[in-house]
């Protein structure tokens, strides 16, 4: 066995194993540790391939970014976590056979894997010849895909406007700050002198 | 190069900008006070958009390395999503605004979901299917929980936007089993692969992922469990939305998957396409009958005409997608007034969707309970309305591809569910005569868009408005 073989399963069996325990564990601020190290393995899993940038890329946004923000979520909403997988037991029997079948289902088409004949000549987006995979990846997503990108771009705008008409809320019954209006305010408009007699008061 | 592919995907880009003028302009100076003028606009430049198409398109032009088709089919598609978007916007704007949820993002948001489905039914590629299909969910979530106040409003968006989620993954996973298989994933190099003699295995697991995951687009059973808590959960004018544009572009592009990608296979898919339909079908027709909402109701009724349009595209015929199209604009058309009709159910201003409701309707108001009667008669296919021919259509289609079993089932599914249309019309004619009734409806534009819609069901018989013509030329254009 290889090296390369030989971390291949490695990977293959973190992920799995991660992939497993992030459902199962009691506790969720393990389901998202576990889901790390099934991202970081993952991303051992691309390095292998070849495909270093998508390696990096998914440490850096999953690892770096999502699972950061699930850990927050995690520890700072309220929810019982207990009482949501109460049902669990009920249903795993079904569960697992379910996945069962499944599992035989992907075993049968995956073992016997066929590929069409002129599938490698009409492979998609190969990279060049002496090219890394961080610029041909460059080179088609702004040129070949340049309609996939901008849609891209369409959705993460619907995103942002989904988040805001759905969360904002303007309040009028609070007293806001305006700046401005703080700064303009000079003494002669807002003060006056009075000139109070000894003894009489205002 | 790069300006002809613009060139043709031009009517997408106008309104992308215009989605992104009016935020941004919303959003500086009167922002939800400018609600109803731009809610308008964007039915006036929907209406300008989809006569453009409509009148200038010609020909087959393909752009971006193939990943946008602009043919006859995918204009015939966006013509009807643009004409109901447009109708749409117009009757819900009232009802909204009295309301108070009338938001300048919501005429948006609809812009860019159409912009969505535009892109769907031209997509030549599963990357660019699944973009538009994300950029239309992602803008549908969103308007069905706009009533954030309303815990079914909020349960609406939540319930639509996991099992979306899940939808997008089955159809995601099917891809990745197709690329796996074909090595490309636009549809012209996979019709290329797919379909000398013998189907492989994984091809297979492919395209039953692919169809699971548009199934639940289209709302087919049994990937139906949404429909109807977000019919019902959602605030009326947006139910009328889910029922309309986003149904017609969901089948458009389904047709456009399994013929232009999967061509080569009919047979493969055809078995899968007919279960869905024959389920779609009497599901749609058995559960509806014991529902007291009507919206609720209206979302078995959508799920049993998915199962008639469905029928139609099983056949795998050119016929097959011709009637298809033809039942798609004939069902738009009478939801249209439907749901105009339910906007304007209220009563001490408060909506109702109740159905009992409807007690003795007719005795109040009589020339709008004739237009309710004559679309719930189109709606269940009683012949001198198009709705009849309509499943005719269908029906012949499926017979004459060889499946003769289904349209007999879809025939008596026909006669199972023309008893919920009829029980409405039941209740407005022959109802209790001391229940309380519905307010007189104030509104003109609804009581125009019911008319003229029922007005279509009755005329339509002539000769269809013309609409086969160019569903024929788009048939063509898409099967060959």
């Amino acid at each position: 066995m290889t090296i390369a073989a030989l971390a291949f399963y490695l990977f293959a069996i973190c992920v799995i194993a991660g992939g497993l325990f992030t459902v199962v564990s009691k506790n969720p601020v393990h389901s998202v540790l576990w889901l790390i190290l099934s991202f970081i393995s993952s991303a051992g899993l691309f390095v292998l391939l070849g495909a270093e940038f998508v390696a990096m890329l998914l440490i850096i946004v999953y690892v770096g970014a999502v699972a950061v923000l699930f850990l927050f979520v995690v520890m700072m909403l309220d929810v019982d976590f207990a009482q949501l997988k109460a049902g669990m037991a009920q249903y795993l029997p079904i569960a697992i056979l379910i996945g069962v079948v499944l599992l035989m289902q992907f075993g049968l088409a995956f073992g016997a894997w066929e590929e069409a004949e002129q599938a490698q000549s009409l492979r998609a987006a190969v990279a060049p010849e002496g090219v890394d995979n961080t610029s041909a990846l460059g080179l088609i997503i702004y040129d070949q895909y340049f309609l996939l990108f901008q849609l891209a771009g369409l959705i993460l705008l619907v995103a942002m406007i989904g988040a805001i008409v759905l969360t904002i809320r303007h309040r009028r019954d609070i007293k806001r700050q305006n700046v401005l209006t703080q700064m303009w305010r000079d003494p002669a408009a807002s003060m006056e002198m009075k000139d109070i007699k000894p003894g009489q008061g205002l | 190069m790069i300006s002809a592919d613009l060139n043709i995907i031009l009517p997408e880009i106008i309104l992308a900008i215009y989605a992104m003028v009016a935020l941004v302009g919303a959003v500086y100076t009167g922002k939800d006070a400018l609600a109803s003028l731009l809610t308008w606009l964007t039915a006036a430049v929907f209406v300008v958009v989809a006569a453009w198409i409509g009148i200038s398109g010609a020909g087959t032009n393909v752009a971006f390395n193939g990943m946008f088709n602009d043919d006859g089919f995918a204009r015939f598609a966006k013509v009807t999503i643009l004409l109901s978007a447009a109708a749409v916007l117009v009757m819900g704007q009232e009802y909204m605004s009295r309301r108070g949820i009338l938001r300048f993002e919501y005429p948006v948001l609809i812009v860019l979901a159409v912009v969505g489905m535009m892109v769907m039914v031209s997509a030549g590629d599963l990357m660019a299917l699944y973009m538009g299909l994300e950029l239309q969910s992602l803008a549908l979530y969103v308007i069905a929980s706009l009533r954030r106040d309303s815990v079914k409003s909020t349960e609406a968006g939540m319930k639509y936007f996991v099992l979306g989620a899940l939808s997008s993954g089955l159809l995601l996973y099917g891809s990745s089993l197709v690329y796996g298989f074909a090595g490309t994933t636009q549809f012209s190099g996979i019709i290329q692969v797919a379909g000398e003699g013998h189907t492989t295995l994984g091809l297979l697991f492919g395209l039953t992922f692919v169809v699971s995951g548009l199934a639940f687009k289209v709302s087919a059973v049994p990937f139906h469990m949404w429909t109807p808590d977000v019919y019902e959960g959602a605030p009326t004018p947006i139910t009328a939305f889910f029922a309309t544009a986003p149904k017609v572009a969901a089948m458009a592009l389904f047709a456009r998957v399994v013929h232009d990608a999967f061509g080569g296979v009919v047979g493969d898919w055809q078995q899968i396409v007919a279960l869905l339909s024959l389920l779609s079908m009497y599901l749609g027709a058995v559960a509806a009958i014991g529902q007291r909402d009507i919206k609720r109701l209206m979302a078995y009724s959508s799920i049993a005409h998915m199962g008639y349009a469905l029928m139609g595209l099983a056949a795998g015929t050119e016929m097959g997608v011709k009637s298809m199209l033809i039942y798609m604009a004939i069902y738009v058309a009478t939801n249209i007034g439907t749901f105009a009709f339910i906007l304007s159910m209220e009563r001490d201003g408060q909506p109702v969707t109740d159905i009992q409701s409807l007690n003795n309707y007719s005795k109040r108001e009589p020339g709008k309970a004739i237009a309710v009667l004559i679309l719930m008669f189109s709606l269940a296919g009683v012949p001198p309305f198009i709705g009849f021919f309509g499943k005719l259509e269908v029906l012949r289609a499926a017979y004459d591809a060889g499946l003769a079993w289904l349209a007999i089932a879809g025939v008596i599914a026909s006669v199972i569910g023309a008893y919920y249309y009829l029980r409405i019309v039941f209740f407005m004619y022959f109802g209790d005569e001391d229940a309380e009734g519905l307010d007189k409806s104030r509104s003109p534009v609804l009581y125009g868009f019911l008319m003229a819609s029922a007005a279509v069901m009755f005329f339509g018989l002539i000769n269809l408005f013309g609409i086969e013509g160019p569903a024929t030329l788009a048939a063509a254009s898409l099967v060959n």
